[in-house]
């Protein structure tokens, strides 16, 4: 492998080598410092006039006399059954004191796209104990569901209920969580840390954590680092795992960064036209395959700066998810935990993965009426803004009423509060009878007849 | 054009520039050791600009590239039906054999089958001239599909020599011409080329999807063009599917570009299982899926919407009506900003290149019902989904979509969070096709089809702006009549264009039942107009016995029945 001395320009995370031997598009870089330490890169672009490499640890301390050296292979992460337990850098270094991980694979961490023809459709059911999820935005096994949140939310508290709780009914199947942080504070991932430790959840977890004081750059390998190790732990162990990806918005400003260093023509606000592409091949990463018991469930977690759903970020995730978990502030005012605004969450696979013998027969039928009922109650409280609650006839006044209870009481739950999915539908048909019968056009009669309290007592009674 | 040797110079993600090679526009390159295939988009100097369609990790320069001399082609044959190929046609599950259930790179399939053998059934015999286009026999490919064997559209016109008839392969000679051409069962033909046919003939039949918004309000004629923009989350998708599953065409072309894996995966488990409501059989029987997912190459996705249509026009071209569907056209148009962006080429609007315009324009126009060389009528409809940022229909992709397609079908996400679905919002919404179609209608269902349409939309705009006062004074305060008229506008939303996609019965809606509701809504208007002069209050009919089981009555089976009995027990407990 020959060194080269041939720096030429250093502009942002990039440095330009020129007068090598050809070198592959992808190929892994190593620049050695002047002070004797070893930075590791990528190529981004390459001819035979110049090399662009992008440094994952930034390019403080970088000059023409550093040496760089290709590897002559692609940036690849060892994988082993005993990363389980075991806390790694943004780039995949043990950083936990413990011995370094024996390899029994080295895995490509840029992974390959799943052949839709050998994708099996997600619809198995977890239930996740939070009511606004199981009830009105079901989770199946191999779904891809990002929580919305904005800063000062609760959205760890949540991801960490969910890690907790989230099980399929009726089965006890290997299944772990691989935690991916991104310039998240110390802090922030001190109390995901301590929840992991203290539910013993650590001894199936690997942690990856690239926290706000580490290089910015490397934050663009963290989670294709994570996904590596999911895949292999799904695929070669058949374990079910639960990838967390928090904050994939300083993901994105990363990306944002390398594209301005490179002077590529922005696209909306400054990120590059390809952010939807290269979002996709961290999001597509989910899913589960024919043939393999193994499943790969993700939970993406970020923040829509100043609370704007437009904002690129969030719009081109919701374009490659399987829908979205927003949260809201004026809930979160409220008091109400989890402060989940259910009016625009969605799981575009629940409809798969809900119904009889997989949640119960009601489910589809209960979820519109709850959806259709609750949105007529939150359009009315902007009447009643305007002409107060008196102007209003008294079946408006059961559809506001019904609404507030709805958020009091279905929503709002304890963080450790963990309800089975009987519970929250038969809450659910509790708030519904608050309705007159005749308002319940989406469901049909005889599921009314099956559930809804008021049949429930005639029949015990 | 010979095949032409170079090399590599420079790789910078999809795009690669080769030097010392041969080559025109669109030729189909093989670059590097691996093989990948790639396409020429621009020619710089000594520089080859090629768009790869895999990705290039790991590829140096000074490898070789190899000039095929063709353009990126399609296969067309028996063997396209019930497929589902990457965006350059190479099908998924020979894939799937060949490197597992990831997809790996340089690896050559054909389109079709070459092994397969077919039923070849000649329609002409020994002695009879035949010219470009025409059909010379049939193949039965599907339970629903014959599949026509076409003379290529470029073969010189002939007398037939000989003509066989039996099993074979697409690779088989068919017949011979007297001067010695051989005939076989598939041709080639390069994607972005449109197909030639005689005529281009006027929109003046509707495609009939069963969705009650698009047939009744928004209609589209077969052969047409139409755009569902919306916001994620909106329905675009779910739209998609139904139109696929229900549209009365003869053959459906699904595109899924740079869209989700799963999307493909459901359409893939689904569409065996769903049965054709006029064949009786699998809808698997006549569709034929192009899925480069998002997490694909991106040159390829920019390929897969002209693989497609090539499709299409080669079924539209047997005399079919063919559906096309590309989901979404939003990632197309990313697609070519970033090979553009890595052409340094001067950007347009946001980024996207300056011949966005001419591009959008150039896919939707290949859509069209036409007279086929072989004397039939045949047509492609294409319906084009669009993803915009934010929801914000002023983007560059949305306003160059709707500066040429003829149906607007805008989706809402206001309406589609109240789970109003189809989230189409019918204030906003058009088709340029109602007044071409208008005959159509009442010839084929009822001569008062337009007047029942032209009613209930009037009804529905009349509810927009009484919604307004409605905000400011509360609805106790308007008069009677016109909260009865509110009403009956929530009826038609919520009994007639909420429709379930899926509810097995109201999936899809029979036109002849969009009639019978659309009439039904209208005598309830009647009645409670009427009962209103008898002296009833507006509470009394609202809270009218019956008025649930009328809405309800769409879910029957047998709907007439339910639906009449519900208007009997309205009339009589209204006492009109």
């Amino acid at each position: 492998m020959e060194e080269y001395k041939t720096i030429t320009q250093v502009a942002g995370p990039l440095v330009f080598v020129e007068k090598t031997k050809p070198v592959a598009y992808g190929e892994l870089v190593q620049v050695t410092l002047p002070d004797g330490s070893v930075r590791k890169g990528q190529v981004l672009d390459t001819s035979k006039n110049i090399v662009v490499v992008q440094m994952f640890e930034g390019t403080r301390g970088v000059d023409k006399t550093c040496s760089v050296r290709f590897t002559g292979d692609i940036v690849k992460l060892s994988c082993s059954k005993d990363m389980l337990g075991r806390i790694l850098s943004g780039s995949g270094e043990p950083i936990d004191g413990g011995p370094p991980i024996i390899p029994e694979e080295r895995i490509p961490i840029v992974g390959s796209a799943i052949n839709p023809y050998a994708r099996k459709y997600p619809r198995e059911f977890i239930q996740t104990g939070i009511s606004a999820i199981d009830g009105m935005n079901t989770l199946v096994r191999g779904q891809k569901l990002p929580i919305f949140s904005g800063s000062g939310l609760p959205h760890n508290d949540i991801a960490l209920q969910i890690a907790r709780q989230a099980k399929v009914r009726g089965q006890a199947e290997e299944f772990a969580v691989i935690f991916a942080a991104m310039g998240i504070t110390y802090e922030e991932a001190y109390q995901f840390m301590k929840e992991f430790e203290r539910t013993g959840a650590l001894e199936r977890a690997v942690v990856f954590l690239n926290l706000a004081k580490d290089p910015a750059i490397e934050r663009l390998i963290t989670p294709r680092m994570a996904l590596t190790a999911a895949e292999f732990l799904a695929y070669t162990y058949d374990y079910h795992i639960l990838v967390i990806l928090t904050d994939m918005t300083n993901y994105c400003e990363s990306l944002r960064e390398i594209s301005a260093a490179r002077e590529e023509v922005p696209g909306r606000r400054g990120y590059p036209g390809y952010m939807y592409t290269d979002l996709a091949t961290i999001y597509e990463r989910a899913g589960r395959i024919h043939g393999r018991k193994g499943t790969i469930t993700q939970f993406p977690i970020l923040t829509m700066p100043a609370d704007d759903i437009t904002h690129p970020i969030p719009d081109l995730t919701g374009y490659i998810t399987e829908g979205q978990i927003v949260l809201s502030r004026e809930l979160h005012a409220k008091g109400i935990y989890p402060p989940i605004n259910v009016l625009p969450s969605l799981s575009r696979l629940m409809k798969e993965g809900i119904g009889p013998g997989m949640t119960r027969d009601d489910h589809r039928q209960w979820n519109d009426q709850m959806y259709a009922a609750y949105a007529e109650g939150v359009d009315l409280r902007g009447l009643v803004a305007i002409v107060g609650e008196e102007a209003l006839s008294e079946r408006d006044r059961l559809f506001l009423k019904f609404a507030d209870e709805f958020e009091r009481r279905f929503v709002n739950q304890g963080k450790y509060e963990d309800r089975d999915i009987d519970q929250t539908l038969d809450l659910g048909w509790e708030l519904l009878s608050m309705l007159p019968e005749r308002e319940l056009t989406k469901i049909e009669k005889k599921y009314i007849e099956k559930y809804h309290p008021a049949y429930k007592k005639r029949a015990s009674s | 054009m010979e095949v032409s040797v170079g090399e590599i110079f420079r790789i910078s993600g999809p795009l690669v520039v080769a030097e010392r090679l041969k080559a025109r526009m669109y030729d189909l390159c093989k670059v590097g050791e691996e093989n990948l295939m790639g396409e020429v988009v621009g020619l710089a100097g000594e520089k080859v600009l090629i768009q790869v369609y895999e990705d290039t990790s790991g590829v140096k320069p000074g490898e070789k590239v190899v000039n095929t001399g063709m353009p990126l082609s399609v296969d067309l044959g028996p063997g396209l039906i019930g497929n589902i190929y990457d965006g350059v046609q190479r099908p998924l599950p020979v894939l799937k054999e060949v490197s597992g259930d990831f997809i790996s790179r340089g690896i050559e399939a054909s389109g079709i089958d070459k092994k397969k053998k077919w039923e070849f059934q000649p329609l002409i015999k020994k002695g009879d001239e035949i010219k470009a286009g025409q059909i010379i026999g049939k193949v039965q490919e599907t339970e629903v599909v014959v599949h026509r064997i076409l003379v290529p559209p470029t073969a010189r016109s002939g007398r037939i020599k000989e003509i066989y008839s039996g099993s074979f392969t697409v690779d088989e000679t068919i017949a011979v011409l007297e001067d010695g051409t051989e005939l076989k069962m598939a041709h080639k033909w390069p994607v972005r080329i449109p197909r030639p046919y005689i005529e281009k003939l006027p929109p003046i039949v509707p495609l009939i999807t069963g969705q009650r918004i698009f047939d009744t309000f928004f209609p589209i004629a077969k052969g047409g063009t139409a755009a569902i923009p919306g916001p994620f989350g909106s329905g675009k998708t779910v739209m998609q599917h139904q139109l696929a599953k229900w549209s009365d065409a003869n053959i459906v072309v699904y595109i899924g570009c740079g869209e989700r894996g799963n999307e493909m995966t459901e359409v893939l488990e689904e569409f065996p299982e769903l049965i054709d409501p006029r064949t009786g059989k699998p809808l698997m029987l006549r569709t034929v899926l192009v899925a480069n997912t998002s997490n694909m190459p991106v040159a390829a996705r920019e390929a897969s919407v002209y693989t497609g249509i090539t499709i299409a026009e080669y079924f539209r071209d047997m005399g079919y009506d063919v559906a096309l569907q590309a989901d979404s056209t939003s990632r197309w148009a990313e697609a070519m900003r970033e090979i553009s962006g890595r052409l340094e080429e001067m950007p347009g609007e946001e980024g996207y290149p300056a011949y966005l315009a001419s591009r959008l324009a150039e896919f939707y126009e290949r859509a069209g019902r036409v007279r086929a060389l072989c004397g039939e009528i045949g047509s492609v409809s294409v319906v084009g989904a669009v993803s915009p940022p934010g929801g914000d229909f002023s983007e560059p992709v949305t306003q160059n979509t709707l500066r040429i397609v003829k149906s607007f079908w805008g989706l809402d996400a206001k309406l589609a969070g109240r789970r109003h679905f189809p989230a189409i919002n019918w204030l906003i919404s058009y088709s340029l096709y109602t007044g071409t179609l208008a005959e159509w209608y009442e010839k084929n269902i009822a001569p008062d089809w337009n007047e029942l349409r032209i009613w209930a939309m009037s009804v529905l705009q009349e509810e927009a702006t009484l919604q307004e006062i409605v905000m400011l004074v509360g609805s106790d305060a308007l008069p009677e009549s016109q909260r009865v008229l509110l009403l009956v506008a929530r009826i038609i939303r919520e009994f007639y264009l909420a429709q379930h996609a899926y509810h097995e019965v109201d999936s899809y809606c029979d036109i002849r039942k969009q009639y019978d509701m659309l009439r039904a809504i209208k005598m309830l208007n009647g009645l409670f107009y009427k009962a209103l002069e008898v002296g009833k209050t507006y509470d009394e009919i609202e809270k009218v016995e019956g008025f649930d089981e009328f809405m309800r009555s769409k879910l029957e089976a047998d709907y007439k029945t339910a639906m009449s009995k519900a208007i009997e027990k309205i009339k009589a407990n209204l006492g009109v």
